[in-house]
């Protein structure tokens, strides 16, 4: 039986259209996959983590430890969700709620496999980056609420950091814009099925994965969370279920900056044998695993290093070479 | 209802702010107060305080025997334990006049030798977790567990040794310990090429070190800081060659200096400190002599009435230990040049118009002990 004929979700269906209803149905599934994802990720980092500091990472739960986060996860959900004194309750409880938004929200216009996709929105990649900045409100908004020197130090910085990198961000995802005339991420890749658009623009793809980087304040660019200087930055605070809603949240940006570096330049779907979403899935985690190898090589760069490093230095070269794109486009 | 004022207007008003960092701080090593006036992120005045972990060390030795104190000067600065229990040995026997068996002389220097390097090895991957690189924190502590297990295999503990007696040590080395000295002399050079490439030569570590905290010569002398601090600042004093004690002139040894006196300069004579240490142990399995490890000594030491002042050259800098004998079995007062002390005062100096974060940097680049600082 057609589960469509019957009254009532027939009636539903009806009155919403197909289009809701399979909206409806892709957010299901985000809001399943996106946690499962992240314990996934969790597990990953601190496996690679070991690895890389010479030793073999959680061992105790689970085979080989996999089951780690899985223990993690209720043992967050288990613990106090303490609200320091004189914190501005309103904000310090909305923060965390509102961090989390975005990061589900960037998932629905992402084209995992030409199939694959929840919504191939007009607007494309831009709503992903419009929702994306209120990570930093909500980070601010947190930041504040806590009553606590270190929290605001590291929400300012975060603020400051992400309105300085989105411009390189923007800059450096034009090109492809130019070049495929259309924001949609699945036409994006559609364009690639021939040659990679990161050899067409290696520095775009270079500067793209630095901003992406610094967006998702991960190390070398995790200033905002600085434990060596700031504690925990501007979730010091934050406990229990609070805190790993800022965490899902870091990761879940990770997961979708990583998986628009793979539409935009890497080709999305696109390889051999394999079907296309597991060409997509892999492309993805590989980018997630150098993004981890940075973290656990490479020191925390300085404040001014890093404004400098994004108003002198990433802005300016996605400027040029923007222009030149242009300049090519037209004349060629 | 609760209503309590926490800002005035003054305060809203004012453009600098305080920040405690520390006592409880993740980088402050242990239990330092930094009490930092910030403008925006930018240092205008930093008031270290100290005394969070202050015991009472120098009172304690009088009221007990002189071996009785043997356990107390390596819980003073925990990192270098087997050299201040070095130094107070070498006190008590100046002050009694025990002439020590070259053997244990040796053994003395290859203990203290390889604490050296276990010490350098957190001073300087402290220094590198508090730039935010975790994973050399972990290779040093990999290495530095090594020497902890030799150091274990001899004297039974591993941070706070008491291994030093009045006369010698408390038992000869076993042949496990001298092989085992060798193998980690070899496998410690095979990993000095895995540092160079994962620290010495990251970009961003030498960014965040170079011209970070820069302690001029003068500053140096001015504010009595010694130890690689010192050295880094471009002055060629080490205990060890100047004021020599204990065999040291016997070995062959370089004085790394580094004209800079950056953060970068002392974290590299740190660094090149390991390779010299690691000269002075070998020269010394080389020629260790055989003989007793212990001199005939009294059960109980009375030294004659008197003082003396004996320096030597710990982890972080020319420690000291004054004692002055009443002529009993119980000192009449100790008194230790900590040279931790001196080393964090010159940061009220060359802090003011630094980041928060190179705070941190240079607080970890001078690399004291709280303990010691406090005793």
């Amino acid at each position: 039986m057609n589960i469509t004929q019957l009254p009532y979700i027939k009636e539903i269906y009806g009155f919403l259209g197909s289009d809701v209803m399979s909206g409806l149905v892709g957010l299901l599934i985000i809001a399943a996959l996106v946690p499962l994802n992240v314990a996934a990720l969790v597990l990953a980092e601190r496996k690679v983590a070991g690895h890389i500091q010479l030793r073999p990472g959680p061992m105790e739960v689970g085979p080989h430890g996999i089951l780690q986060t899985l223990i993690d996860a209720v043992k967050l959900l288990g613990k106090e969700m303490v609200t320091p004194g004189l914190t501005d309750k309103p904000l310090y409880w909305l923060s965390p709620i509102i961090v989390v938004a975005p990061a589900f929200v960037g998932f629905i216009p992402i084209p995992f496999s030409p199939l694959v996709q929840i919504k191939d929105v007009n607007v494309g990649f831009l709503l992903i980056f419009a929702f994306s900045s209120i990570t930093i409100i909500s980070i601010l908004m947190g930041g504040w609420a806590s009553n606590n020197k270190y929290s605001l130090i590291g929400a300012v910085r975060a603020v400051a950091q992400n309105v300085a990198y989105e411009i390189p961000l923007l800059l450096s995802v034009m090109p492809i814009v130019m070049m495929t005339n259309t924001f949609k991420l699945g036409e994006i890749a559609q364009a690639q099925s021939g040659l990679w658009f990161i050899f067409y623009q290696p520095i775009a793809a270079i500067i793209f994965f630095i901003a992406t980087t610094a967006e998702t304040n991960r190390a070398p660019f995790d200033l905002v969370e600085g434990e060596s200087e700031l504690v925990s930055g501007f979730h010091t605070e934050y406990t229990g279920m609070r805190f790993s809603l800022y965490f899902l949240a870091e990761y879940t940006n990770m997961v979708i900056a990583a998986a628009l570096f793979t539409t935009f330049f890497l080709g999305g779907w696109y390889g051999p044998v394999l079907p296309g979403a597991v060409w997509f899935f892999a492309k993805t985690y590989f980018l997630l695993f150098v993004v981890m190898w940075m973290r656990w090589t490479y020191p925390r760069i300085r404040f001014d290093q890093l404004m400098n490093f994004a108003w002198k230095v990433l802005i300016p070269i996605a400027l040029v070479n923007l222009f030149i794109t242009a300049i090519v486009l037209k004349v060629i | 209802m609760l209503n309590i004022k926490t800002i005035d207007d003054a305060t809203i008003n004012q453009r600098v702010y305080q920040l405690n960092l520390g006592p409880q701080h993740p980088s402050t090593h242990g239990v330092m107060h930094l009490l930092l006036t910030l403008d925006g992120e930018v240092v205008v005045k930093i008031e270290p305080i100290i005394g969070y972990s202050h015991r009472g060390h120098e009172k304690m030795a009088e009221n007990r025997i002189y071996e009785q104190y043997l356990p107390n000067p390596a819980r003073m600065d925990y990192l270098s334990g087997m050299i201040f229990n070095h130094g107070y040995c070498m006190a008590v026997e100046k002050l009694c006049g025990i002439e020590v068996p070259r053997r244990a002389e040796y053994i003395r220097v290859i203990t203290s030798e390889l604490n050296r390097i276990a010490s350098h090895f957190i001073g300087t991957m402290d220094y590198a977790m508090g730039l935010g690189a975790i994973t050399p924190f972990l290779w040093g502590w990999d290495d530095r567990e090594n020497i902890l297990d030799l150091l274990e295999m001899i004297s039974g503990s591993r941070l706070t040794y008491s291994y030093g007696r009045f006369g010698g040590v408390r038992n000869d080395i076993t042949k496990e310990f001298y092989d085992g000295t060798r193998k980690f002399i070899e496998r410690l050079r095979s990993r000095f090429w895995d540092y160079e490439n994962l620290i010495n030569q990251n970009v961003i570590f030498i960014k965040r070190s170079k011209d970070v905290g820069v302690i001029t010569k003068e500053d140096a002398l001015l504010y009595g800081v010694t130890g690689p601090t010192l050295r880094g600042s471009g002055v060629k004093y080490d205990v060890r060659k100047h004021e020599p004690y204990s065999v040291y002139p016997e070995f062959k040894f370089e004085i790394p200096t580094r004209k800079e006196g950056d953060c970068l300069a002392r974290y590299q004579v740190r660094m090149a400190e390991l390779e010299q240490s690691l000269n002075i142990i070998e020269q010394a399995l080389d020629h260790l002599p055989p003989g007793p490890v212990r001199a005939k000594v009294p059960r109980f030491v009375t030294p004659p009435e008197g003082d003396c002042y004996v320096t030597f050259e710990s982890a972080r800098g020319a420690a000291g230990f004054y004692i002055v004998s009443d002529g009993t079995r119980v000192p009449y007062r100790i008194k230790v040049r900590a040279p931790s002390f001196s080393n964090l005062f010159v940061l009220t100096k060359i802090c003011p118009g630094h980041f928060l974060a190179d705070i941190v940097a240079i607080f970890g680049s001078i690399d004291v002990t709280v303990p010691e600082i406090d005793r």
